[in-house]
């Protein structure tokens, strides 16, 4: 069913965990849909130095989650709003269908977490990628532009 | 070799090598059609009435009341459709439960579709029916009852023998799906006052592909497959000799020293529950203590999400199955646990662990010594579980 980079980042999922000196934490997702993802940055002149996860969800939650860091990590914070659920999967070498919606989850917690640290910041940051809900299924009415 | 542990016989089971051995010669030199002449196809004619009897006499019903079929889900087909069109004329409601197998659900679905009108009867925190709630949902244009001997994801066990006997009295039909219970619960169709029981061979330690309709003599229902006379017409087509001979083995020894093996994996599954509830934090069981399948083990751990604890069982070797829907596509959970009044994210973190007369004690203790261990490290990673620890 899963590839075995998905896999590899499921048993051995990279930089979980809290992080304490974070200056920009989101949550997306949601319990009733069964995924959710908590997302810590520490970012330092505009570049993201450390980041962590955790999540609440399937297989691919998890290993969308940890491959998202691996992604942003070195990244600055304009790079890492580049970053897509689709880069995510393709750094996966692809999930399956039903899991598309797990690497869009990945993409909202970086959006998220940059969101927080921006606000922290007392900067304006607007983006279209903080759903929180989990796409389609939930009830949130806004339009999002995802890559499947 | 890596250890391999099966705790999903609610899915399917290991065909017995008996029943293996019994099935060999009519995929080999017993190769007659059940319905020629010739004295050659005697050898398989005789075989599938002898499973046949050996299915009547295990459930207490006439041979010839006995129908084969491919699957369980074609037998819950038959029964529910066949019995609806046939009595359409009588009345259009059916009364079945919130948490039967797809296999009837989804065919209730299409009978709404085409003017039918279901009642879905709820069940309790345990998942069982009350029977004041379905006397109430008796209506005059009742034709048909539908309601699983026991559930496939929570194990609990119907009241089916008291609905049986209300709708004897009421005239109305009554079918169970006891796919779930045959081979694992004594059954009697008279003394349940059943008029169509639905049952499928790989449940029993039989193959995949056959089961069986049980259809009381007298129940008006339509055809399921036309064609020639096998069947007595009402569902033609060549039989599958080898399964059904299979069928009738496996059968035959699911109700041989019966007790003991019920008892024997009923200690097992109290085992598995106990061992699971007294070393692991924030987890309940569901579905019933009692009133329940001797295989089935179905339990939540908090703050996780199931499919994530499968593939961790999965890596040590562990075959189980969740009432996750993520492995479905479908972001809801199991419509079972939602139906006994689970919160959408406990029901996400259930896991089906379920026994058979193959399980034993090392693989049940190597189990719970594998959950001891995926439990907390699945926790650690989780947002929902920061901070619960120190509460």
């Amino acid at each position: 069913m899963y590839s075995e980079k998905v896999m590899d980042h499921f048993e051995h999922p990279r930089n979980v965990g809290e992080l304490e000196n974070a200056n920009g934490v989101g949550t997306v997702g949601n319990p009733k849909c069964g995924d959710i993802m908590k997302m810590y940055l520490d970012i330092e002149d505009g570049i993201i130095k450390d980041v962590r996860f955790k999540t609440f969800g399937c297989g691919a939650a998890v290993a969308t989650s940890s491959m998202a860091t691996e992604l942003i990590k070195g990244l600055t914070v304009e790079q890492a709003l580049k970053v897509t659920n689709k880069a995510v999967m393709e750094a996966l070498d692809g999930l399956p269908p039903a899991k598309v919606h797990c690497s869009v989850l990945a993409e909202e917690a970086i959006h998220a977490a940059i969101a927080d640290y921006y606000m922290r910041q007392g900067m304006e940051f607007e983006s279209d990628k903080l759903c929180g809900g989990c796409c389609k299924e939930c009830d949130c009415e806004e339009e999002h532009s995802h890559e499947e | 070799m890596k250890q391999f542990i099966y705790m999903d016989n609610a899915a399917t089971t290991r065909v017995h090598p008996e029943v293996l051995q019994a099935m060999l010669p009519y995929f080999g030199e017993e190769y007659g059609n059940p319905s020629s002449l010739y004295s050659f196809a005697n050898g398989a004619k005789n075989a599938i009435e002898e499973a046949r009897a050996k299915i009547a006499n295990a459930i207490g019903a006439q041979a010839n009341e006995i129908y084969f079929t491919a699957c369980g889900t074609e037998s819950d087909n038959w029964a529910v459709k066949g019995c609806a069109y046939a009595n359409a004329a009588r009345g259009k409601h059916i009364i079945t439960t919130a948490i039967e197998h797809h296999a009837i659900l989804h065919t209730m679905k299409t009978l709404e579709k085409e003017g039918f009108e279901v009642t879905y009867l709820p069940v309790d925190e345990y998942g069982r029916i009350r029977v004041e709630d379905f006397q109430q949902a008796i209506r005059p244009d009742t034709i048909l009852v539908s309601i699983m001997y026991a559930n496939n994801e929570i194990g609990v066990i119907e009241p089916i023998a008291e609905i049986g006997k209300i709708c004897r009295e009421k005239k109305i039909y009554f079918h169970t799906d006891a796919v779930q219970a045959v081979g694992h619960l004594r059954i009697d169709v008279k003394e349940l006052n059943v008029d169509m029981l639905s049952a499928s061979a790989h449940k029993f330690y039989g193959p995949k592909g056959v089961g069986f309709l049980y259809i009381r003599r007298g129940v008006r229902i339509q055809n399921f497959m036309d064609g020639g006379a096998q069947e007595r017409g009402r569902r033609a087509g060549t039989e599958n000799v080898a399964e059904i001979v299979g069928m009738g083995k496996a059968i035959e020894l699911a109700y041989t020293d019966f007790e003991e093996k019920i008892s024997y994996i009923s200690r097992l599954r109290d085992r598995l529950i106990d061992g699971i509830l007294n070393t692991i934090p924030f987890t309940r069981l569901n579905g019933p203590r009692e009133n329940r399948l001797c295989n089935n083990v179905n339990v939540s751990f908090q703050f996780i999400e199931g499919e994530s604890i499968l593939l961790m069982l999965d890596l040590r070797g562990i075959a189980a199955s969740s009432g996750s829907a993520c492995a479905t596509g479908s972001l809801d959970p199991s419509h079972v646990l939602l139906g006994i009044g689970l919160p959408h994210e406990i029901a996400h973190g259930s896991i089906r662990l379920s026994l058979g007369e193959f399980s034993t004690q090392e693989e049940v203790d190597a189990v719970i010594a594998a959950l001891q261990e995926i439990v907390p490290k699945l926790r650690d990673m989780s947002p929902l579980y920061e901070g619960v620890e120190r509460r």
